[in-house]
């Protein structure tokens, strides 16, 4: 039993990797005001970058040197979802184009690149079957040395990829940037009232672009993780699913704060795979029980919305755009 | 004497074809508290605006400490430690005050919150404000948030401090709280500007009072050696004939009768305080008024688009011959009585038209719901913006041009020829003329007139004196959500309009 519970701890943790990437990348997009919606998109961007990256690296050398198998497919993933990062920040802070529109159209956009690119990678090199990158997935795969010799304890919590504590230590560092930094002041000021940050002097243009690439860049990295830790190096299309948008209910789940999106992201990475562990379960009930994330967001929502606290509401000037009036 | 803090010399400022200030020359000195004093759109805001880098001037030139100096943007006053406080806020409600005190400030150092506490907590013992750092915005009254706008600056090392109406929003005692804090800020060396139109303040608070009047410098007096007189005078100048026609009214008869009306903004703040007036049938009923006296407020009351709290609105049908209390009916509800009341608001494209929407649509939100068809008539909408667009020579295309591309004179058009197309028998316009050009603005004058030769109640707010004054029959004045006056238009003279709007009588009682 206690090895079940553990199990699943370590399974909601694995599965709740991706879900933080994504929540911190769209609060630190979100606090300067920017609603990026396209956050699905750009993680499915994020993975098929890494891969893309990864491939070419696995296919041009034959003897794969393990940090290039590491560092190639980070830097790739990391550019590819900042570009489209940076379309949805020049389209909606450039161009002041409506944010939604804007990113639900960025969002088909990147499962529409990840897919073409994920099923046709192979055949543009004269191969077929599936891409699989065992060797960069077993190097992102790498556990800690010790991880084995701790027992449950280690096999839970240590056993993990690198990325899985780079996501916790972005949110670490996200969460104290924000409340304990004059940047973090800066920044929140943005999102809540920009024409009162303007007259404070701030670069609001500046802030806007880069909260919303550097947010873009580290929600690709949860689909990084996804790709080459939790599948191992293999792409099957449309086999991120819908964590993306749970990325984006997690920001409501955790009223915009980084700290409390590590503990969500387990919360709801549970939730995700609950009816797995649940033995007996018919489909439909499977169906319902993966609802649950989306219920409590909702729930969430009400909560928060009828207690009314000021610091846990969303930052005030979300989703318009801003531009300094005429003098 | 030693170089003035700030000297303006022959500061001019246009906007397009409006010159909003002509030739300005003004001084401060530091440890002197100067007033500057004048009616609504007479350019002190544009001056000061200049000062704090918003506006760039023209002509002229500006000397800091007896040294030429270029403002061009808040910046650059910071550098020449100019602080201005604005009368909106510009703070960030989910931020504490210590939080919006050092907002995009680049000090050297790490950032650390409980140093700025401390300072903040040094500079209010200083001046002796009352102020938590820790506490945020949206707890604060509206007094406590202009003091975090004045420790905002002098944080920031201000010795020049400029405040456009800081009294505006307070209550009596938070006034002289105020004031205290400026005399000691006197008193420690800085030099203070004060926008102001009241009177007992400039003369209660001020060192010197400097004067303009439609953009122009009148001049600059001692507090000690001037009265209220004097300086409405000043502010006020003489008459200037415009020539408007104004015929007799006839048949005149009780239409809208208000009494005793009070009104609460959702801050909690009294904005109108007993008002009791009626308007009649075949007259023009005009009201002056310092900006934001509770004209906008009355207006909207009257319309059924604000509660109030106590009072009654009674409507004498003339067709009928009921009375009726329209108090806390809606707008629909109102026009199912059978009243016939039309409403111009100040905000034009917020209130009264919808910008993306062309002239016949606009026309249709007033008659969408006539018929019983469930599609709506477009015919009689689009005959009726082609009548308005040739009776009233309007500039556009064609009706179908959506009015935001229209100029301001030809938006007013629009909103007026609809209101008065709905044939009313009462007609409320807020500002009508503002922004407009001289022949526009007669021709809105004509056709107020027009109505009321055809027995309509018109009520006008207007601004400038010398308009209300010929177009009025009866000229209302209130001061502070209060009538503090009720002249009639023929013999009323501009300087007895000028005292009870900046209000003695409402002064008075607000010095307790």
């Amino acid at each position: 039993m206690l090895t079940t519970i553990f199990a699943f701890i370590n399974a909601a943790i694995i599965q709740g990797i991706p879900l933080l990437f994504g929540a911190t990348g769209e609060i630190i997009t979100e606090k300067s005001g920017n609603l990026n919606l396209g956050i699905p998109g750009i993680m499915y961007m994020g993975g098929i970058s890494g891969i893309i990256g990864g491939y070419l690296y696995e296919h041009y050398t034959d003897n794969p040197a393990a940090w290039l198998c590491i560092l190639v497919p980070f830097i790739s993933s990391i550019i590819g979802s900042s570009l489209m990062a940076l379309i949805y920040s020049f389209l909606t802070i450039t161009l002041r184009v409506n944010q939604n529109v804007t990113g639900l159209a960025l969002t088909t956009f990147g499962i529409g690149v990840g897919n073409f690119f994920g099923g046709s990678l192979l055949s543009f090199f004269g191969e077929t079957g599936s891409i699989s990158l065992i060797t960069t997935g077993n190097y992102y795969k790498a556990k800690l040395p010790f991880a084995d010799k701790l027992g449950l304890f280690g096999k839970t919590f240590l056993s993990l990829g690198f990325l899985a504590y780079l996501a916790i230590i972005i949110a670490i560092i996200t969460s104290y940037m924000l409340n304990r930094t004059r940047t973090g002041l800066n920044l929140r000021a943005v999102g809540e009232n920009p024409a009162t940050a303007d007259a404070a002097g701030i670069n609001i243009t500046k802030y806007k672009y880069l909260s919303t690439v550097i947010g873009g860049a580290i929600a690709g990295l949860g689909g990084l993780y996804f790709v080459m830790d939790y599948t191992g190096g293999a792409w099957t299309n449309n086999g991120f699913g819908d964590r993306g948008w749970l990325a984006i209910a997690i920001v409501i789940f955790a009223v915009w704060k980084p700290s409390m999106a590590i503990l969500s992201s387990f919360l709801f990475g549970g939730l995700y795979i609950l009816c797995v562990y649940i033995p007996g379960l018919s489909s439909s009930s499977k169906e319902l029980i993966n609802m649950l994330p989306y219920l409590v967001t909702i729930l969430v929502l009400v909560v928060v919305s009828m207690r009314k606290k000021r610091e846990n509401q969303p930052p005030a000037h979300l989703g318009l755009s801003y531009f300094r009036e005429e003098r | 004497m030693s170089n003035a803090a700030i000297e303006l010399r022959g500061i001019t400022k246009r906007f397009g074809k409006i010159t909003a200030n002509k030739n300005v020359n003004l001084s401060v000195y530091g440890g002197e508290i100067l007033s500057l004093l004048g009616e609504n759109g007479s350019g002190k805001t544009t001056l000061m605006n200049m000062l704090s880098g918003i506006y760039y001037p023209d002509e002229g030139q500006i000397f800091i400490n007896g040294e030429e100096a270029v403002i061009r943007s808040p910046k650059d006053a910071f550098d020449y430690k100019i602080g201005m406080i604005h009368q909106h806020f510009k703070l960030i409600d989910v931020f504490s005050a210590a939080e919006n005190i050092v907002l995009g400030l680049k000090e050297n150092g790490r950032y650390d919150i409980k140093k700025v506490t401390a300072r903040v907590k040094s500079i209010s013992e200083k001046y002796g404000f009352d102020i938590d750092p820790d506490k945020k915005i949206y707890e604060m009254s509206v007094s406590e948030k202009q003091t975090v706008e004045i420790v905002k600056v002098l944080y920031r090392g201000a010795d020049i401090l400029i405040l456009d109406e800081p009294t505006a929003v307070l209550t009596p005692q938070e006034t002289q709280k105020l004031f205290a804090v400026l005399r000691r800020m006197r008193d420690d060396g800085k030099a203070i500007i004060i926008i102001t139109h009241k009177l007992h303040e400039v003369l209660s608070l001020s060192d010197r009072v400097a004067v303009l009047r439609k953009g122009e410098y009148i001049g600059t007096v001692k507090t000690a050696e001037t009265d209220e007189s004097q300086l409405t005078e000043m502010m006020v100048g003489k008459k200037v004939s415009l020539n408007i026609d104004r015929t007799e009214s006839e048949n005149t008869a009780d239409r809208l009768v208000i009494n005793g009306l009070d009104l609460y903004d959702e801050n909690g703040v009294k904005v109108l305080d007993d008002i009791t007036f009626t308007a009649k049938s075949g007259e023009i009923l005009g009201i002056a008024g310092i900006a934001g006296s509770g004209q906008r407020e009355l207006l909207e009351a009257i319309a059924g688009l604000l509660k109030v709290s106590s009072g009654e609105i009674i409507y004498n049908n003339p067709k009928t011959g009921d009375s009726e209390n329209l108090r806390d009916k809606t707008p629909i509800q109102i026009r199912d009585l059978g009243v016939r009341l039309s409403f111009v608001p100040e905000d034009r494209l917020g209130m009264g038209l919808v910008g993306n929407m062309d002239i016949v649509d606009n026309m249709m939100l007033r008659s969408y719901r006539r018929g019983k068809s469930v599609f709506v008539n477009r015919q009689s909408p689009k005959k009726l913006a082609e009548d308005i667009i040739k009776d009233l020579e309007i500039a556009t295309p064609n009706a179908n041009t959506p009015v935001r591309r229209l100029s301001g004179g030809n938006v007013q058009k629009v909103l007026v020829g609809r209101e008065i197309a709905a044939s009313p028998t009462v007609l409320m316009a807020a500002y009508p003329v503002r922004g407009l050009d001289i022949n526009s603005s007669y021709m809105i004058y004509n056709l107020l007139n027009k109505q009321k030769e055809n027995g309509v109640a018109v009520i006008f707010v207007g601004e400038d004196l010398d308009v209300l004054t010929e177009l009025c029959d009866r000229i209302m004045v209130i001061g502070s959500g209060r009538v503090t006056g009720i002249l009639d238009g023929r013999t009323a003279d501009k300087n007895e309009i000028g005292l009870l709007m900046t209000g003695t009588n409402g002064g008075a009682e607000n010095e307790n």
